[in-house]
């Protein structure tokens, strides 16, 4: 019976104001809330509900991340996932690197669909999942917003820039979650306290067999140039008599 | 000379705005010489029009049947070939480019850059993360290949003016069968295209229904202008999902953009913040978006936009 392994990582909370270092280092993280990646969120419930109708057996949620990271994990075991795997590693997780590490995991677990965000609201890269599928040779189907199965295949409708796209992939196969693709569930108490009880494995990046290392460093943060406040106008007529003089209608 | 080769996006024999973009940005990499790939099945009218942008050295045309769509996995090992002898790869941060290039870069067993929006040497680059409330300068170790894509809205288009050679080039590498096009469903209108449009016209969840949202589609027409919508407006099935701006739609930089009945949520603004003039009409004195808008209107706009679209 299938597997579904579902990447999740940890972020900073999206609803906290992200505030760049005044040293250039980094943001601000220092008591600040962190959350599962909300595109994570989506990509597990996916993979939740494929359990709940009878399309997979079994969902393992990977994180890549520091020893804390196991909270998000719990918080994925109390939504529903089987079991979780902590692939433990301080600092910023490159995309290639979450690839590779996936990629290792993979192999050993040989899971029918491996399921991510389309993007961390972090880093926003957008990279980890098709990076896998290059490394994984598998089909990619990214940005899905609705995932059937037929037979051994999935056919996959993904929000592009012209409209809906839909595609098939055989699987094995790696989908990325958009937005639409469901409302991930609130994690209920009961559910939290089985959580607990849940498998949860500890590995590192040196155990899979990953290098940590990227080519490419940040070596500074700023915060964005801001837009300046503008000016309020009364009415209609005032305000098309402003874009009339400003030459812009 | 520092080779670039940007991965051309096209359909229905067009060749995507976002090219044009992209170009402009292979050629602000010092010492560049820019090459323009374009892979399709009947790609002659493409190549010529990439050939015509001012900056492009070169084009190669790579022409399969395989290439009739562009899925990643198809096309990926085949620009990794063409690739080979180019220090660097860029893409438009499209859904097109944020398909296919992380695809490219873990072939090529390099990291990617996404949506660059500043080259400040060959090896440094500037990019947005946290929905552009960071700004990040990235180090490429030098003889890695760098893989970038592009954020389109900070780029000119590359202008006309260009007279390239057209290359037809061969790729020989065995293609996956395990990915397969089902079908497209655009819908077809007149208005002008939302990443290129100087002007844009955006709806949010105010407008209440889909039906209401034709007012914001009747102003945009007055004004030639492209229709955009809030993810709020999208989520609530008032317009489809190629409409949305922001963080994880599209984010686009016309010289006029009207935000009406839009909050201002730190997601939606990550995608208008280029924008030459904001203009925001929302009933909501408080809403975020006036703390960015260029001008602000308070008050009703279904009363509004009726009278606004009598006075121009």
């Amino acid at each position: 019976m299938r597997k579904i392994l579902v990447g999740v990582k940890r972020v900073i909370d999206y609803n906290v104001r992200i505030r760049v270092k005044p040293d250039g280092t980094g943001v601000v993280t220092d008591g600040v809330k962190m959350s599962i990646n909300p595109f994570d969120e989506i990509a597990l419930e996916e993979a939740l509900r494929m359990r709940e109708r009878g399309e997979a057996a079994e969902i393992i949620a990977v994180c890549i991340g520091p020893d804390d990271a196991q909270q998000q994990l719990r918080t994925a075991l109390a939504m529903g996932a089987d079991r979780a795997i902590l692939v433990k590693h301080d600092g910023p997780v490159d995309p290639l690197v979450a690839a590779r590490t996936l990629h290792a995991i993979a192999q050993k677990e040989s899971p029918a669909l491996v399921i991510v965000g389309k993007q961390a609201i972090d880093d926003d890269a957008a990279q980890t999942g098709p990076m896998l599928a290059a490394l994984w040779d598998r089909p990619q189907a990214t940005f899905a917003s609705k995932v059937e199965f037929k037979g051994e295949t999935l056919v996959v409708t993904r929000e592009v820039d012209a409209g809906l796209e839909t595609d098939e992939v055989d699987l094995p196969a790696v989908i990325t979650a958009d937005l639409r693709l469901n409302e991930p569930r609130y994690v209920k108490l009961p559910d939290i306290m089985k959580a607990k009880k849940k498998p949860l494995d500890v590995t590192d990046l040196a155990s899979l067999g990953v290098d940590a290392g990227s080519p490419a460093q940040v070596v500074r943060w700023e915060p964005p140039a801001q837009r300046q406040k503008g000016v309020m106008v009364k009415d209609a007529a005032e305000l098309v008599d402003m874009l009339k003089k400003k030459g812009l209608i | 000379m520092n080779k670039v080769l940007v991965i051309a996006e096209h359909a229905g024999g067009s060749l995507n705005p976002a090219t044009a973009k992209c170009v402009t940005c292979a050629a602000s990499v010092p010492d560049a010489e820019v090459t323009v790939a374009v892979f399709a099945a009947d790609g002659a009218g493409v190549a010529a029009q990439a050939a015509a942008l001012k900056g492009v050295a070169k084009v190669l045309l790579v022409e399969n049947a395989a290439n009739a769509q562009p899925l990643a996995a198809v096309l990926a090992p085949q620009v990794v070939k063409v690739a080979a002898g180019h220090g660097y790869v860029f893409g438009p941060s499209t859904t097109f480019g944020r398909d296919l290039m992380p695809r490219v870069a873990a072939l090529l067993g390099v990291p990617q850059l996404s949506d660059v929006m500043a080259v400040e040497s060959a090896t440094r680059f500037k990019r947005p993360v946290y929905a552009g409330n960071a700004i990040t300068t990235v180090e490429v170790a030098p003889g890695s290949v760098i893989a970038c894509t592009v954020r389109v809205a900070s780029y000119e288009s590359a202008p006309a003016g260009g007279n390239a050679t057209v290359e037809k080039l061969a790729v020989d590498v065995p293609l996956p069968s395990h990915t397969r096009f089902v079908t497209v469903s655009a819908a077809k209108s007149d208005r002008p295209d939302l990443q290129t449009a100087p002007r844009v016209v955006s709806g949010g969840r105010a407008l209440g229904s889909a039906e209401n949202f034709e007012i914001i589609y009747r102003l945009a027409a007055k004004l030639n202008a492209g229709v955009g919508a809030s993810r709020a407006a999208v989520d609530a099935g008032y317009a489809p999902n190629e409409m949305q701006v922001g963080q994880t739609g599209k984010i686009i930089a016309p010289e006029l953009y009207v935000a009406i009945g839009i909050s201002g949520a730190i997601q939606h603004v990550t995608g208008i913040k280029d924008a030459r003039t904001i203009v925001a009409i929302n009933k909501d004195p408080e809403a975020p978006i006036f703390e960015i808008a260029d001008i602000g209107l308070v008050g009703d706009l279904f009363t509004l936009l009726p009278e606004i679209e009598r006075l121009i």
